[in-house]
């Protein structure tokens, strides 16, 4: 309607993106006010602005519905990645506290960048319309940018992050000409539109789509880190401070698999069999390639990087299946997978020290002697990345193979399941370090468990187990979700 | 409450018990475990007390839905096969605490943690009912294991505890594959169901997909067996184990995929099985006279017994593929016989190795004057395992011999040499190891048995004598499972259970012909 800017509904459902916007702003304005007496305060601050984007995010849903004119659409799937994604907010917070103090970091434009960049998936993951998607996507991508490059002294993270935002943007851009193309050829950017014009009768000649397809396909590949898009994860995750590591990992992944599997599901379900092959080969390669890579990998944080672009391949598999089963496969793959990959980043943070010297695994050797605490965690955390039973990552798996095996990807099952063997091998060698080794110099040095890490490795943990045990409440509410999506 | 379920979850409770023990009290941790798993036992003879001998169908079943979408269900329930297999696991697992109880010193509390997770990892797999459960237990059963033999193995335990996970995590995707695809092809795991719709027809594997499913699940099983080309995992995780790894892995681990193949892959793949049957039996039966040919050379006793077992268990999967009654009954019990006596030789061993640090033959000779009751136990267990008769293996490979000879003599004839090998290798291990000139090491360092380690070794000479003297304590529940076992295994199948003839065609679309008629 025009002239009416925005109803009162407008707002609720905004609320979430609103909340962390206006505290992401207030964190910077108290900075000079605050900054001499508590460098804690910020992180303090940031998680109540969480928490209130979270309870704002339930009170969007209740209220749910389409917001200005369409433009969002604050559903179940919004909100399961909203939700998601505020959560894996928090998680990341919560080992930064002692991370920041150990580097002598400045706290302020820390946590306001983190609002911010949960903001901008927030908006993502409730966009409706791929300007909205870009808008989205750029908010969390700039600020992610500057956070990976936090640590200015330290030479990797000034790599990181130069390579982060170069490729980056150019991914963005190849993702906007897509958009550009589709309005071209559909005359719409609103998904549920592009839709019906694809599937109608005079639906635009193929080439156009596709190509716009392809080049959106390119953008989200680079922003879930999969092959052959992934070549930036392992330098960026490990030049970046391990609390952004592990964000990274889980926040912007999941808010752009929530935009892949939005768009590719609905604006372009039409043309599903076209799209499907390339999606199946991409799944494939970031399996082999992330596990392969992962098995030659000493540095810690770069084998997480490559594990994670093989866990990205798993939930392509989820999307090629193209089904509700799949998509909200893929939805329970990635809540699990935040659970399990923060709380290895956060064991992997609390151990790396000063200057993060100690990156390596073998630095792991005998923390189960020194910590048992963080070494059964961990080990909690290494079991679901195998995908191990009654831990989420194991069902996740399970539920990603078993909507590819309905689908009919009798081999691309076979080969991700065969894929998940090889993975063990590397994952299982933390644990070795952590349970069969003697104690060497990093774990003789590790420092005791600060009451932050504590919380941020026992509820991921309990996370993990959770939904590895009782997977029914997720998994149902994603299977609803996945239904709406239409 | 349900008395199975009290077996099942016992352990667990004790595990989770078990972690709450402060670091610092190990003596209390080895109580702990002893308690725990001692009440388990009982709980488990109760089980055995309320079995109804005369019924062949599944007992004390429960069915508890846990998962809705997939419809993944609790569902546990003994028949006379799993029933025994869970009193030996219940019947090792405080064995395994007793021979621990000075072997282990280090990290004491987490050592006991993971054998109490063992165990109800390994009952749950006994039984399970829902093809998801019986996954989860399966999976559930190798992290326990891994840290068990990567903690406190001897020198090569890394590598071994690695390539032991690795092997059976490889074997075990696949069949999570076909378990997937049977639930997209029926909307159910639970087992009874599945059995149910194929045998009225409702629900048939076509010939090559019963193939590929039957090799996906055989494959998991096989390497668990473990089964000839597939088992060079075993020597090195049995020899690097800590004895009680060694004894829970020989006893009741390998007996989850005997277990498996006879109670999934012949009901559910009848054609593909009795296809494969020829393939299996001859890997099995080099499997019998390679493992005893590679056990006579070995110079170290772990390693000896471990090979011993690759023959032992090439028994039960021959038996299991004769497709006859006998055949299956002897590999059941030849399971148990098992389980036993190279559960004994692996405490024996590990009791030799706790007094001389070493399990090199050479650095034994003369142990019967030094420590005469545990040669004398030593000896018994050396006659169970080559089958002397009285003793159980005799009884076992007597049954599985005689269901091979019914289905092809020439089986027989080749297993039958495997019997007179093992006689060889292990008569000749025990004379280098206990007769001779006795060393001045073994008389310093050989005590005789004492009051725990004589409670560890006498419940299992007393099992020995007692399967040996009196099977039909323990035959006729296996008897009655295993001919319904045969029964199941025959639908889609046109042949006949004792046919003396293959079928040429094993594989025609048998099943197609049957939808057809109907």
């Amino acid at each position: 309607m025009p002239g009416n800017f925005a109803t009162a509904s407008d707002v609720i459902r905004f609320l979430p993106e609103i909340i962390l916007a206006v505290m992401g702003t207030l964190l910077m304005i108290l900075d000079p006010l605050l900054h001499r007496r508590s460098s804690n305060a910020f992180g303090h601050l940031s998680i109540l602005a969480l928490a209130g984007a979270l309870g704002g995010a339930i009170y969007a849903y209740l209220n749910g519905g389409p917001a200005f004119g369409g433009m969002l659409m604050v559903d179940g799937f919004a909100t399961f990645f909203g939700v998601l994604v505020i959560v894996a907010g928090i998680l990341t917070i919560l080992p930064s506290y002692r991370f920041l103090a150990r580097q002598g970091a400045e706290t302020s434009e820390y946590h306001a960048l983190l609002l911010f960049s949960v903001a901008g998936q927030c908006l993502m993951v409730a966009a409706n319309d791929l300007i909205m998607v870009f808008i989205g996507l750029e908010i969390s991508s700039i600020s992610s940018y500057i956070l990976a490059g936090y640590l200015r002294e330290d030479k990797r993270a000034n790599e990181a992050s130069l390579k982060y935002f170069l490729l980056g943007s150019f991914a963005t851009a190849f993702f906007l000409y897509g958009v550009a193309l589709i309005y071209g050829s559909t005359g719409t950017i609103n998904l549920a539109g592009v839709n019906v014009v694809l599937s109608g009768p005079g639906a635009p000649s193929l080439v156009f789509v596709g190509v716009a397809a392809a080049l959106m396909f390119v953008g989200l590949g680079f922003k879930v880190s999969a092959a052959p898009f992934q070549v930036w994860t392992p330098d960026v995750y490990q030049g970046a401070p391990t609390p952004i590591s592990a964000f990274l990992s889980a926040g912007p992944k999941a808010a752009a698999f929530a935009v892949f599997l939005r768009i590719f599901t609905t604006a372009f379900a039409p043309i599903g069999h076209g799209w499907e092959p390339l999606v199946w080969a991409s799944a494939l390669l970031s399996m082999t390639i992330g596990n392969f890579a992962a098995l030659q990998q000493s540095n810690i944080k770069r084998m997480l990087a490559y594990s994670s672009i093989a866990h990205a391949g798993y939930v392509l598999v989820a999307l090629t299946a193209r089904s509700e089963v799949g998509t909200a496969a893929a939805m329970f793959y990635l809540a699990a997978y935040a659970f399990m990959n923060i709380g290895a980043f956060a064991v992997v943070s609390h151990l790396s020290g000063k200057g993060e010297r100690y990156q390596n695994i073998e630095d792991f050797s005998g923390l189960a002697q020194k910590q048992p605490l963080a070494a059964a965690m961990f080990s909690i955390f290494l079991l679901s990345l195998i995908g191990v039973p009654l831990t989420g990552g194991f069902f996740g798996k399970f539920y990603i193979f078993k909507a590819a095996l309905e689908s009919h990807l009798v081999w691309l099952t076979v080969l991700g399941l065969l894929n998940s063997a090889v993975a063990a091998y590397y994952y299982l060698r933390i644990l070795v370090m952590m349970y069969m080794r003697e104690p060497a110099e990093a774990t003789e040095a590790v420092e005791p468990l600060s009451p932050g890490l504590r919380l941020a490795l026992i509820v991921p943990a309990i996370g993990t187990l959770f939904l590895g045990i009782f997977p029914n409440w997720v998994l149902d509410f994603a299977g609803k979700s996945s239904v709406l999506l239409k | 409450m349900n008395l199975l379920v009290a077996v099942l979850f016992l352990p667990l409770l004790g595990f989770l018990i078990a972690l709450a023990i402060p670091r610092s009290s190990a003596g209390g941790s080895r109580v702990w475990a002893m308690i725990v798993s001692v009440v388990t036992f009982l709980a488990s003879l109760g089980l055995l007390f309320w079995f109804d001998r005369g019924s062949n169908g599944e007992q004390f079943a429960i069915d508890w839905p846990w998962i809705t979408t997939p419809n993944i269900h609790f569902a546990i329930s003994a028949n006379g096969i799993s029933l025994w297999l869970v009193l030996l696991s219940t019947l090792l697992t405080p064995i395994c605490v007793l021979i621990s109880w000075r072997a282990i010193q280090n990290r004491v509390k987490e050592f006991y943690a993971f054998l109490l997770l063992l165990e109800f990892g390994l009952i749950g797999v006994f039984l399970a009912q829902d093809l998801f459960l019986f996954y989860v237990f399966w999976e559930v059963s190798l992290v326990p294991m891994y840290f068990l033999i990567g903690i406190w193995g001897h020198e090569r335990r890394i590598y071994a505890a690695v390539k032991f996970f690795l092997y059976t995590m490889a074997g075990s995707v696949l069949m999570l594959a076909a378990i997937i695809y049977i639930y997209n092809r029926t909307a159910t795991f639970s087992y009874p169901a599945i059995l149910d719709m194929l045998a009225s027809g409702r629900l048939i594997f076509g010939p090559t997909e019963q193939l590929w499913l039957f090799l996906a699940f055989f494959g998991a099983f096989a390497i668990k067996v473990p089964i000839f080309p597939l088992h060079t995992w075993l020597p090195d995780a049995h020899v690097e184990a800590p004895t009680a790894g060694s004894v829970m892995l020989a006893s009741v681990m390998l007996k989850m995929g005997c277990y498996g193949i006879l109670h999934f892959c012949l009901p559910l793949f009848p054609s593909a099985a009795r296809a494969c049957a020829p393939w299996i039996v001859v890997l099995a039966i080099i499997g019998i006279i390679y493992g005893a040919l590679v056990a006579m050379v070995q110079p170290n006793m772990k390693k000896l017994v471990a090979y011993s077992s690759v023959s032992h268990l090439g028994f039960v999967v021959l038996g299991i593929f004769s497709f006859t009654l006998l055949g299956l009954d002897g590999a059941v019990y030849q399971m148990l016989n098992h389980g036993i006596s190279t559960g004994a030789l692996f405490v024996l061993v590990g009791l030799l190795y706790e007094r001389r640090h070493s399990l090199a033959i050479t650095d034994f000779g003369g142990v019967a004057t030094a420590a005469p009751w545990l040669s004398t136990a030593f000896l018994i267990t050396t006659l169970a395992s080559i089958g002397l008769p009285l003793l159980n293996n005799f009884v076992g490979e007597f049954l599985v011999l005689q269901g091979a000879a019914i289905a092809h003599w020439q089986w027989a004839i080749f297993a039958a040499i495997g019997v007179i090998l093992s006689a060889c290798y292990m008569l000749w291990l025990y004379q280098r190891v206990f007769y001779g000139v006795v060393r001045e090491e073994v008389r310093v360092h050989l005590p005789d048995l004492h009051l725990r380690e004589w409670a560890a070794v006498v419940p299992l000479i007393l099992m020995m004598v007692w399967m040996g003297v009196y099977s039909q304590s323990f035959l006729p529940p296996v008897t009655r499972s295993n001919a319904r076992v045969l029964e199941q295994s025959q639908v889609n199948v046109s042949l006949r259970v004792q046919s003396p003839a293959p079928n040429p065609h094993p594989l025609t679309p048998v099943s197609l012909e049957a939808s057809n008629a109907r």
